[in-house]
C-alpha cells in the first residue's frame, strides 16, 4: 500500500493541528518532514555540522545557490529504510520564498532552487509543489518581481489572494483569483480564470462567489 | 501568421503570465516538423515528457530534445547534465552538421537570459541563426529558423531591446475576453516593418487555428455586449452653433478690443453716444435714503 507524504519547509510556524489534520502525528510517523527555518537557522551558527546545513547560505558571505536546501528536500523524498511501504505522490509546501530574498539570496538563485525541486518532486516523483510568494504591490521591489513573475511562468496554477478593493469586512476576508496556465488543456475551455471570495474560519476556509457571502444573503 | 514562416532567422515569441506562449511554440514546432524540417529543442523550463505531451509519434520522431531541465548546473553529479552548462549546450547547437532546413526552439530564451550575460546570449543567437556548410569557410547555405520563447515581465528594456534588434519577427501574445491575439511585427532588411494582429487558438493536438478577427493594429476591442454610446446626447447645454449663431458670434466686437473705429468714437464724443441706464424697482422692504452717505467726508 502506498502512502501519501509531504515535505514541508516552513520559516516561521511550528507544526500543529490545522484544518482537522494532526500534523504532529503525521510528523511522528514519517509522513510529514518538517524543516522549521527559524529554529534550524540557529544550528547553522551554534552547532558544528559535518555536512552542509540546509540553510548554509546564512553563514556564507557570498552564497551563490541553494543547493544544500535542495539536497535536504531530495533526502526527505527518499523512501525510509524501515521496510514500510514507499510513499507516493509527494507534496512540497514552501512557506515562503520571499523570506529567502530578504535573507540575501538572489531571485535567480531562488528560481533555480524551485527548478530543481520541480525536477525532483514533479517530474521524478510525480508529485506537486505549493509555494508561497508575497507580491510587493506598489513597492517597487525588482528582485521580488522577478521571483514572482518567474515563479508564475513555472506554475501550472496560480492562486492570487488579495484584500477586497472596498476595504476590510468582517464576513469576507479577501478575494482569491485562480488562473490556469496548463497549455495541454483543451482550447474549448474558456474558464481560464475564476474569482472567489473567502472567509477564514477556525480550521477551514469557506469560499463563495463574489457578492454571495452567506452573511449578506 | 504565414509571414512568420516566410524567412528564417530569429522569431521571438513574447508571452506573459496571463497569456502563456509555450502552446504557440509547440504549434510552431509541430508545423516545422510537418514541413519535413528537423527540429532541435533546447528545453530549460519543462521536462522532455511535458514538452512532447500532445504530439503524435510522427512529430516526436522528428524532435531532438536537448535536456537542460533535469540538471542544468550538475548538482546531482550523476553525469546526466549537458556538458558546459547552458552556454555549452547553446554552442553545441551551433555546431550541428546535418544538412537540410532546421528549426531550433529555445524553451525558453528567458531562462537563458537569466543565466547568461546578455551579450554572450546575443552572440550565440547570431551564430545559431546562420547555418554554415560543414566544410567551413564557405558562405552560409541557408538561414536557420530560431524560435525563442521570451517572458516579457522578467526582463528590463535593455535586454528586450537587444533581442528585438536581432529578431526578424516578433510575436507578442495578448488577448481579450478569452480570445488569444498575436501581434506580429516583421522586420525584413531593406523593407518597412509590417505589423498585423491575428486572432488564433491552439487545438488539443497543437494545430494552429487562425480565426477571422479585427486586423487593425493595436485597436482595443469594444465589448460586443455594450452598444457604443454617443456622449453628446442628452446634454443640458449646446455644443454646436448654427450658421446664423456663428455669424453673430464672428461679428461681435469685444469690449476691450481697441479698433480704429473705437478710437475715433472716443476722440469725438457725440450726442449719438448711447448711454447706459439702470432701471431699478425698489422692493417693499428697501430703505431708500436720499442722503449722500459720503457727506461727512471732507472731500
Amino acid at each position: 500500500m502506498l502512502r501519501q507524504m509531504a515535505a514541508s519547509l516552513c520559516t516561521t510556524f511550528s507544526p500543529s493541528t490545522s484544518k482537522g489534520v494532526s500534523l504532529t502525528a503525521a510528523r511522528e510517523c514519517g509522513q510529514l518532514v518538517f524543516l522549521e527555518g527559524l529554529k534550524s537557522s540557529v544550528d547553522v551558527f551554534f552547532r558544528a555540522q559535518a555536512e552542509p546545513h540546509p540553510l548554509q547560505f546564512l553563514r556564507e558571505a557570498d552564497a551563490g545557490n541553494l543547493q544544500p536546501l535542495y539536497e535536504f528536500v531530495r533526502e526527505a523524498l527518499k523512501p525510509a529504510d524501515d521496510g514500510q511501504a514507499a510513499w507516493r505522490c509527494p507534496v512540497l509546501l514552501v512557506d515562503d520564498l520571499s523570506v529567502l530574498l530578504s535573507l540575501g539570496m538572489g531571485a535567480v538563485a531562488v528560481l533555480d532552487f524551485i527548478h530543481y525541486c520541480r525536477a525532483a518532486v514533479c517530474w521524478e516523483q510525480k508529485g506537486n509543489i505549493v509555494a508561497l510568494v508575497h507580491d510587493s504591490g506598489d513597492a517597487e521591489d525588482e528582485e521580488n518581481d522577478i521571483l514572482l513573475n518567474g515563479l508564475s511562468h513555472q506554475s501550472h496554477l496560480i492562486l492570487r489572494a488579495e484584500g477586497l478593493a472596498t476595504g476590510f469586512c468582517r464576513d469576507v476576508h479577501g478575494q482569491l483569483k485562480i488562473l490556469w496556465r496548463t497549455p495541454s488543456q483543451p482550447a474549448a475551455q474558456r474558464d481560464r480564470s475564476l474569482t472567489y471570495q473567502y472567509k477564514i474560519q477556525d480550521k477551514s476556509v469557506s469560499f463563495f462567489a463574489k457578492g454571495m457571502s452567506p452573511a449578506i444573503l | 501568421m504565414e509571414s512568420v514562416w516566410g524567412v528564417g532567422g530569429l522569431v521571438l515569441l513574447r508571452d506573459s503570465v496571463e497569456w502563456e506562449g509555450r502552446s504557440l511554440l509547440k504549434a510552431f514546432v509541430k508545423k516545422s516538423a510537418l514541413c519535413g524540417e528537423q527540429v532541435h529543442i533546447l528545453g530549460c523550463e519543462v521536462s522532455e515528457d511535458e514538452f512532447r505531451e500532445g504530439f503524435d509519434s510522427s512529430i516526436n520522431s522528428r524532435l531532438v530534445y536537448h535536456d537542460l531541465f533535469r540538471d542544468p548546473f550538475n548538482w546531482s553529479q550523476a553525469g546526466g547534465a549537458l556538458p558546459g552548462g547552458p552556454l555549452g549546450a547553446l554552442r553545441a547547437l551551433c555546431k550541428r552538421t546535418e544538412p537540410g532546413p532546421v528549426t531550433i526552439a529555445l524553451d525558453s530564451l528567458s531562462w537563458l537570459l537569466l543565466h547568461l550575460p546578455c551579450t554572450t546570449l546575443c552572440q550565440a543567437l547570431c551564430a545559431l541563426s546562420q547555418q554554415h556548410s560543414p566544410l567551413g569557410g564557405s558562405p552560409p547555405v541557408e538561414p536557420v529558423r530560431v524560435l525563442g520563447l521570451l517572458h516579457m515581465e522578467l526582463h528590463g528594456p535593455g535586454p528586450m531591446g537587444a533581442l528585438s534588434s536581432l529578431a526578424q519577427t516578433e510575436v507578442t501574445l495578448s488577448g481579450t475576453a478569452g480570445q488569444a491575439l498575436a501581434h506580429i511585427l516583421c522586420q525584413r532588411p531593406r523593407q518597412h516593418p509590417t505589423h498585423q494582429t491575428q486572432c488564433f487558438s491552439i487545438l488539443p493536438d497543437f494545430s494552429l487555428d487562425l480565426q477571422e478577427g479585427p486586423t487593425l493594429e493595436s485597436q482595443p476591442h469594444p465589448d460586443p455586449h455594450i452598444p457604443p454610446v454617443e456622449p453628446t446626447t442628452h446634454l443640458t447645454f449646446n455644443l454646436h452653433l448654427s450658421k446664423k449663431e456663428r455669424e453673430a458670434k464672428d461679428s461681435l466686437t469685444l469690449p476691450f478690443q481697441f479698433s480704429s473705429e473705437k478710437q475715433q468714437a472716443l476722440l469725438r464724443p457725440g450726442p449719438s453716444q448711447a448711454t447706459s441706464n439702470i432701471f431699478y424697482e425698489p422692493d417693499v422692504y428697501d430703505d431708500l435714503d436720499q442722503e449722500d452717505p459720503d457727506d461727512d467726508l471732507d472731500v
